[in-house]
């Protein structure tokens, strides 16, 4: 076995770990007010309204800290994609998990401290990070301020649209969030990242 | 049992399409303008001048702002037909007026429109029933009449028209709002003082949204009253402060407000146009029934995608 690496630092695994309770949060309140029922309440619509709006905000500020932390740490180089190459390596990927996996092949792209993610990690990291939670902190505090949102938009109600919008890009970070857990478990170990997340230490494969 | 449903549906879309229709015609010239031109000389200004018979001057004086009329508003409202002579005694023309004439008695809606089958579809014994219910006949004398509320010289039958929900809720809200958010005129009729809407209000987030996309009745009327406008305005203990009311598949405003709006999408744009088009987005309400469809398939494969990813696993272990 090669050896350990230390890939997460604390700012990392702090930001992380607000990230994943802010996101659970946000899923189960989100879910709640879009399916609200007052036969059968999941959580009662005032108070998910109330929770939604505070851990979106807090969830916010943690993006910024992520942001900023990004760049300021270096950690960002992590995501940079170079697209020379990179459909191929992503077939790779995918290969190795629908078939290679289960013939007991060594990953294509094994995990050092130049790489981080492999590129189907990187892919998903980068629209997720950089693509969706902005749209969906956008579109949130547009919708926490709906004062500023367009009216109109070609006789569309502008309120109507940035809430599904919201809803939508919500629903795809749901789906992040379930693919991201699952692949978590195929570390070298099923708890191997888990345990990586907490103290900083990557088991490779 | 889909089909009976439909019919059902159908029937009863069509019946309150009846109901809906405003039996005012709204498109000709209105038939007493130049009767009211003589009223309005004065009535439509905030000063007006006469001639002095007795000291032969041209005087000019302050008309009582309660008195003053919008010309336009009135030929826009739905007794742009009438004559002020029709419902104000014809001695009023002439000036200056004789002070008893205030001493006659007001017409209330349904000394006009009651028992009337020309007007059976506006169910005016059923809104004087409910307004004999209300808190504003019961905290208040017989002065409290229907024009407290509606005033006979612009009234628009807003719901019977085509305007949008947005506008619906402007007008409807501003009678309310004329009142119980102006001080001045709140005290007209009673001695105790109001807080302001907004304070009492404060539970709501984002006060003014709810203000301006759902009417007060919505929360303030009884939902057993089934007017066509709901009428019977409850005490305040008993207003719908439970925000699944409303915001929930089956929510309230599907009866109440929106049933204009369901009105409308029939009549014009499909559903679905009618509420992305309508201003207001009630979550938990306005649910697209397509994307949730579709989100529950994309959830549904990527659950069995994992599993299936699970059981090859399992089996090569």
């Amino acid at each position: 076995m090669s050896q350990r690496l230390y890939l997460y630092p604390i700012w990392l695994r702090v930001w992380h770990g607000i990230n994943a309770i802010m996101f659970l949060v946000l899923i189960a309140t989100g879910i709640s007010m879009q399916y609200s029922n007052p036969d059968a309440p999941l959580i009662r619509f005032d108070l998910a309204v109330q929770w939604h709006n505070i851990t979106g905000i807090v969830l916010s500020i943690n993006y910024l800290i992520f942001f900023v932390g990004n760049i300021v740490t270096g950690n960002g180089k992590f995501y940079f994609i170079r697209l020379k190459g990179f459909v191929q390596q992503i077939i790779q990927q995918v290969m190795y998990y629908v078939i290679g996996t289960f013939k007991g092949q060594p990953t294509p792209f094994p995990v050092t401290e130049r790489r981080k993610f492999n590129p189907l990690q990187k892919l998903t990291y980068v629209g997720a990070m950089y693509m969706l939670v902005p749209v969906v902190i956008f579109s949130g505090l547009a919708l926490l301020f709906p004062e500023f949102i367009v009216q109109k938009v070609f006789s569309f109600s502008g309120i109507y649209l940035t809430a599904l919008l919201h809803g939508a890009v919500g629903f795809l970070l749901s789906l992040f969030l379930v693919i991201h857990i699952y692949f978590s478990t195929m570390g070298s170990t099923p708890t191997s990242n888990f345990k990586g997340m907490m103290t900083g230490w990557h088991e490779p494969h | 049992m889909k089909k009976i449903i439909l019919l059902l549906l159908t029937l009863a879309s069509a019946g309150q399409l009846a109901w809906a229709q405003l039996n005012v015609d709204m498109e000709s010239e209105p038939a007493k303008m130049e009767d009211n031109k003589h009223c309005f000389n004065c009535h439509s200004n905030k000063i007006y001048t006469y001639e002095n018979e007795v000291s032969g001057l041209t005087e000019r004086k302050a008309m009582n702002p309660n008195f003053v009329y919008s010309p336009e508003k009135f030929y826009e409202g739905v007794h742009r037909h009438f004559a002020c002579t029709d419902c104000h005694s014809p001695d009023y023309e002439n000036f200056p007026h004789q002070a008893e004439l205030r001493l006659d008695p007001m017409y209330t809606c349904i000394d006009c429109h009651g028992g009337d089958p020309t007007y059976a579809s506006y169910h005016f014994e059923e809104v004087e029933e409910a307004f004999k219910q209300s808190v504003h006949a019961s905290r208040h004398d017989e002065t409290f009449s229907c024009w407290m509320c509606h005033d006979p010289h612009s009234y628009k039958a807003m719901t019977r028209s085509d305007f949008k929900i947005s506008e619906i809720v402007t007008y409807h809200n501003q009678m309310c709002v004329s009142c119980h958010d102006n001080p001045v005129n709140f005290q007209r009729i009673t001695d105790s003082t109001k807080r302001p809407l907004a304070e009492i209000h404060n539970f709501l987030p984002n006060f003014q949204l709810h203000f301006s996309a759902v009417r007060c009745i919505e929360c303030h009327t009884s939902s057993q009253d089934t007017s066509w406008v709901a009428h019977n305005i409850l005490e305040k203990e008993f207003a719908v402060k439970k925000c699944v009311e409303c915001h929930s598949a089956n929510s309230m405003l599907t009866s109440s407000l929106y049933k204009y709006q369901n009105i409308e999408a029939r009549r014009n744009r499909g559903t679905l146009n009618a509420v992305i088009v309508n201003d207001a987005y009630v979550i938990g309400a306005n649910r697209n029934i397509y994307l949730n469809i579709i989100s529950i398939i994309l959830f549904g494969m990527t659950i069995v995608g994992i599993l299936i990813h699970i059981f090859f696993r399992i089996k090569k272990h």
